[in-house]
């Protein structure tokens, strides 16, 4: 008896910690959201009171989605992300497949040298990547935010899928072999169904510093065409006055497809985790 | 069907040599069980078999043709694993079937072939059902019937038993063994348990470090060790092993003396390793004396173990016996043509 309330009892104190947490993580997006949809004078009054009739605005909205090409810069994010989290996903599995599947002479090496960029900020290259594009000719284009973000990913996703390859069966991989299936076919459809949890981790953390990403779009891409969502929500802070309205309504927006990407991505997990405990 | 030839076969992994030149023929048709302790390469010799690993030099022929360097789906061959190795994401049915599917055979003709297995291993009424859905002998029927849809050249299995329970394991070991008898399909089976050999095998081949230590039928293994290796991997409980020195036609054990087997010559002073089986052992008036430390009935047989001078022989009765633990027993065997007689130095059968 005694061993199940404080089995509960730890439940609750572990549950309350976690509640905390989530308050304090939440709490700046809640405040940015519940500030959009009022009127300035009430931002500044009482940032913490929710929206009512008294303080209704909507002048934040309108502002955005009335100047500059905010849907523009909502696709161009949204073609980064997808794109560049498209190939972070492909070729980190496949190279985290050789790595694990595969005996050659300096695999390990090859495996420490790919993990290296975990620990080297990308932003160090800055200047030689920015001089790299410039001769490429693909400064102001979504390409040169695609490769770079690509390879920003890469290093975490080939750590953390090589891991997981190794963990499928070999056996499973050799009847494979012996079925007749091609290395590419063993690799896309026995191995990376297998490995989905671990793919949709990778995605989420690979997912959110590309969308949140202010300075290559800045530094590479900063044309009208071109802008993301971040870049673009920086016309509305100047040296002098900031359009706090436009600003909060413009971050609420840019929250909603991240969150509807991380919701696609948590039910993969989630079913991947479940799938594995009922066998 | 078609018989499997093996020459000089050798494989290395960088500087390390695992598989040392090794040299097997299998007959058409016969069930060949590999055994030996982890490590001993049997499973490198299936694997290289079926192309899962590369040959570093030798020849291994199935039928007339050499197949060295062609890959596993080629060599005709199918494989059952340990983990059973079924496609999860696929049913019964289309596990069975995928095979056959990628020579791309006649859907109909797939069909017809995998009830055919499905019946043969009473699997008809799981064909819709995921492998998740099976217990573990389910699976390992599955993965026998996705092997016997292809109908291969060889059948080679990779220690299929070793995830099921006891009792499941003797039903598959029969199943197995019944499936060979009516498909005649020339099989080579890996396994670490020596009972798992002795009951299925036409012949059985033990191995270790990376030698063949001796090729014969199962109660010829048992009968005529050709070493002191295969006469304690094989039989249960093993065979008890004395040392000692000839002396006048007997041998001479700390203080017994054990009679040689019947027309037996071995050089004077020569020393030797003194084998017997635990149910040649028996009460004797003379022999060796020694303490029962242990009496362990199972029913049909009484296993006792004796302890002398810090050394434990076994002893099987197949009658009850008074005897307890702290007793005082001479043993001799029993039937000293049963006897089997290495030579210390070199381990070999003399």
């Amino acid at each position: 008896m005694s061993k199940t309330r404080s089995h509960a009892g730890r439940s609750i104190a572990a549950h309350a910690i976690l509640i905390t947490y989530t308050l304090i993580a939440l709490f700046p997006v809640f405040v940015i959201v519940i500030n959009s949809f009022k009127s300035r004078r009430a931002i500044f009054a009482e940032p913490l009171m929710p929206p009512m009739p008294g303080n209704w605005d909507l002048v934040g909205y309108t502002t955005v989605l009335e100047q500059g090409d905010f849907f523009q810069y909502f696709l161009n994010s949204m073609t980064v992300t997808v794109a560049s989290l498209f190939f972070v996903l492909l070729f980190g599995a496949m190279a985290a497949f050789a790595l694990s599947e595969y005996r050659f002479r300096g695999n390990l090496l090859m495996g420490l040298y790919l993990a290296l960029g975990i620990m080297i900020p990308i932003r160090l290259g800055t200047v030689a990547i920015l001089e790299l594009m410039v001769s490429a000719g693909l400064v102001n284009t979504l390409t040169a935010l695609i490769l770079v973000y690509t390879a920003q990913g890469l290093p975490l996703a080939v750590f953390i899928l090589s891991e997981f390859m190794r963990s499928v069966s070999d056996d499973l991989k050799n009847a494979g072999r012996i079925d007749g299936l091609s290395e590419y076919r063993i690799f896309f459809t026995l191995v990376l169904p297998l490995v989905r949890p671990a793919m949709a981790t990778v995605a989420v953390f690979t997912m959110i510093p590309i969308w949140n990403d202010l300075w290559f779009p800045l530094i590479l891409a900063p044309s009208e065409e071109t802008k993301t969502i971040t870049l673009g929500s920086q016309v509305f802070i100047g040296q002098f006055v900031t359009n706090w309205n436009a600003v909060l309504a413009a971050l609420s927006l840019a929250i909603v497809p991240v969150l509807v990407l991380y919701l696609i991505f948590s039910r993969q997990l989630i079913r991947g985790i479940t799938a594995g405990a009922v066998k | 069907m078609a018989e499997v030839t093996i020459r000089a076969l050798k494989k290395s992994y960088g500087g390390l040599q695992v598989v040392h030149g090794l040299d097997l023929d299998i007959v058409d048709g016969e069930f060949v069980v590999l055994v030996g302790p982890s490590g001993c390469g049997k499973s490198t010799l299936l694997r290289m078999i079926a192309g899962l690993e590369e040959v570093t030099s030798g020849d291994i022929r199935i039928g007339e043709r050499r197949v060295n360097n062609l890959p596993p789906s080629e060599r005709d061959i199918a494989m059952v694993f340990q983990n059973y190795a079924l496609y999860p994401h696929k049913t019964v049915a289309a596990n069975m079937g995928f095979a056959l599917k990628m020579r791309g055979m006649d859907k109909a003709e797939i069909d017809q072939r995998v009830k055919r297995a499905a019946e043969v291993l009473g699997l008809t009424p799981y064909l819709d059902r995921f492998p998740r859905a099976l217990s573990g002998g389910q699976r390992q029927r599955v993965a026998m019937g996705r092997a016997i849809v292809r109908d291969p050249q060889v059948f080679l299995f990779d220690e299929p038993l070793s995830n099921l329970d006891a009792k499941l394991r003797v039903q598959m070991r029969t199943e197995i063994r019944e499936l060979h008898q009516r498909l005649k399909t020339t099989t080579v089976y890996v396994t670490h348990d020596q009972i798992e050999a002795m009951t299925m095998a036409d012949k059985i081949v033990v191995m270790q470090g990376g030698r063949i230590e001796q090729v014969g039928a199962p109660l010829e293994l048992y009968d005529r060790p050709a070493n002191t290796f295969v006469a304690s991997f094989i039989g249960s409980p093993s065979m008890n092993m004395i040392e000692g020195t000839v002396q006048g036609g007997t041998v001479r054990a700390g203080g017994a003396t054990l009679p040689l087997p019947p027309g037996m010559k071995v050089a004077e002073g020569r020393e030797v390793i003194y084998g017997i089986r635990p149910e040649n052992l028996g009460d004797s008036p003379d022999g060796i004396r020694g303490t029962i430390a242990v009496v362990e009935p199972t029913g049909s047989e009484t296993h006792v173990v004796v302890r002398i001078e810090g050394r434990e022989l076994v002893a099987v009765f197949r009658d009850r016996i008074s005897h307890r633990p702290g007793d005082q027993i001479t043993l001799a065997p029993v039937d000293p043509a049963g006897v089997h007689l290495f030579d210390k130095a070199t381990g070999t059968r003399f």
